[in-house]
């Protein structure tokens, strides 16, 4: 037989395992548009719930917005539904090539390519550009899609710790006998919500000759004046050599990214990236709404500086009620529960109370660091987060953690 | 705990740790399995056993197994050292 017993069993057991760790991961189910209200089946089977959605990226609020889903159908009328094609075989519209130009004004750099998706685009960014005499140096708390691109390259690899850069200059200068050295970093980390220091990363390289990666994911479309990113807030447009993003998130939030930055390097990329050459073209339907999307952006600031305006609002309605929240700028705002087990039961009560987040721990953080995140949107009203730290408050006080630091937290709940 | 492991011991702690980081590392704690010592910066590990002991490591002996306590990463170094030959 194909599938031996003793294999499925292996799965099995496997999947027990996770199960009685207390890692299995179970979808919500929302019953409509993503949106910062949703109505949520969870568990499966359960009636549908409304709640107050603070766990999307949907950042600027433009998911479903109007305009959006009208240059989506009318993308869907004049170019079609699928390219059933890569994009050098013969699925690139004019479209395609728009977009990309639209990305490289907007993000200030040489050129673009887009991807499938930014996690395709990290697959295979550093693939096609570096081999063995080159040296990749990433911050620890990259993004899982950087450190598994970072494994299917030959160049080795180093690290250094979360935004130290005293640690990154020791690095950089003992990778000095290497062809090419590349710093690689999140612009906003997406699990602890804080901003690299961009402007002392880009001075260091210059210092030793190295090359800049950004992974802008959770910054392109919100962060910095204009929205362009953390190249834009840190001010160092233009000195960023390569960068990766996502439409996935604020941009619209369908999927798609790209590899944007040095000319050459983009190009190579369009030469060789195995995720590019090998797998489909993103469909016109989200081309065309990308386009809508940078457009909204581009219009005005009004989104991004209303996000910013929910951002400190929240952060300092969950700091007055006394929790331990990360420090940092961006609209992802971790409150810091260190214990896995407390943190997961936080978020299911949150959950009855009619808010929707999730709990994170090990391994998508580091251990004794579990903890809620939240993302705020700016299609939040004031009411929704008020009402949303009414929940906290009333689950905060059941756990008693409200008033705690991290000491406190961990003497009563373990690590 | 001898010379070698403590030299092993002090320079994970101050290249893995971070400076609010209360984890214990101590000589069997879990390096690789238990998330401190990522499967990137286990070359500069290597690269610091090689030069603090004046040896080589082969790559097929680098394994995430031998690197994964304090105790095997010094068993490890002896037994390289103990194959080099004499000049
Ligand atoms: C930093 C970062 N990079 C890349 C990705 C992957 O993006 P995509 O959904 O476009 O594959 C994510 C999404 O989770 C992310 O947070």
């Amino acid at each position: 037989m194909a599938y031996p017993e003793p294999l499925k069993e292996r799965f099995r057991r496997g999947l027990e395992e996770i199960r009685a760790a207390g890692l299995y991961k179970q979808e919500r189910i929302l019953h409509g548009p993503q949106d910062v209200r949703v109505e949520v089946e969870f568990p499966a089977g359960e009636l549908p719930r409304p709640v107050i959605n603070l766990c999307a990226n949907n950042y600027l609020g433009l998911s479903s917005h109007p305009r959006v889903l009208a240059a989506a159908r009318a993308g869907l009328e004049a170019r079609g539904y699928g390219m059933s094609s890569v994009r050098f075989i013969c699925g690139t519209q004019d479209l395609h090539r728009r977009l990309e130009e639209r990305l490289t004004g907007f993000l200030g750099t040489e050129d673009t390519l887009l991807f499938p998706s930014c996690m395709d685009a990290n697959a295979g960014v550093f693939e096609a550009l570096f081999g063995e005499q080159d040296v990749l140096i990433a911050d620890r708390l990259v993004h899982a899609s950087i450190v598994d691109g970072m494994r299917l390259a030959k160049a080795q690899t180093d690290t250094y710790k979360h935004s130290d850069m005293g640690h990154l200059e020791e690095k950089l200068a003992e990778h000095l006998d290497k062809r090419a050295r590349v710093v690689v970093t999140d612009g906003v980390f997406s699990m602890d919500g804080d901003l690299a220091k961009l402007d002392e990363i880009v001075a260091l390289a210059e210092k030793y000759d190295a090359l800049v990666f950004v992974d802008d994911s959770h910054a392109t479309g919100f962060i910095g004046a204009r929205g362009r990113g953390t190249h834009e807030a840190k001010g160092v447009l233009g000195r960023v050599d390569l960068l990766t993003t996502t439409l996935g998130k604020a941009l619209g939030g369908a999927s798609g990214g790209c590899v944007s930055g040095r000319s050459e390097l983009v190009e190579t990329c369009r030469q060789r990236a195995r995720p590019y050459l090998f797998s489909n073209s993103v469909p016109p339907v989200i081309v065309a709404a990308a386009l809508e999307v940078l457009d909204l952006i581009e219009e005005s600031t009004a989104r991004r500086d209303r996000l910013e305006e929910n951002t400190r609002l929240w952060r300092r309605l969950l700091v007055e009620a006394g929790f331990d929240v990360k420090p940092g700028e961006s609209p992802i705002v971790p409150i810091m529960l260190y214990n896995a087990r407390l943190a997961q039961d936080f978020a299911r009560d949150l959950f009855e109370e009619g808010v929707f987040v999730v709990g994170f721990f090990f391994p998508v953080v580091p251990k004794g660091q579990a903890r809620i995140r939240t993302q705020v949107s700016a299609g939040h009203e004031r009411a929704h987060l008020e009402r949303a730290l009414e929940a906290f408050v009333a689950v905060g006080r059941r756990h008693g953690v409200l008033g705690l630091g991290k000491r406190e937290i961990v003497e009563r709940f373990g690590a | 705990m001898d010379d070698l492991e403590r030299a092993i011991l002090d320079y994970v702690r101050r290249e893995y740790l971070e400076e609010d980081d209360d984890r214990q590392v101590g000589l069997e704690t879990p390096l690789i399995t238990g998330g401190i010592v990522d499967s990137f910066s286990m070359v500069s590990l290597k690269r610091f056993l090689e030069r603090k002991n004046d040896i080589e490591i082969p790559d097929a002996e680098a394994t995430p197994a031998a690197f994964d306590s304090v105790r095997s990463i010094a068993a490890l170094v002896r037994r390289v050292a103990a194959r080099r030959v004499p000049v």
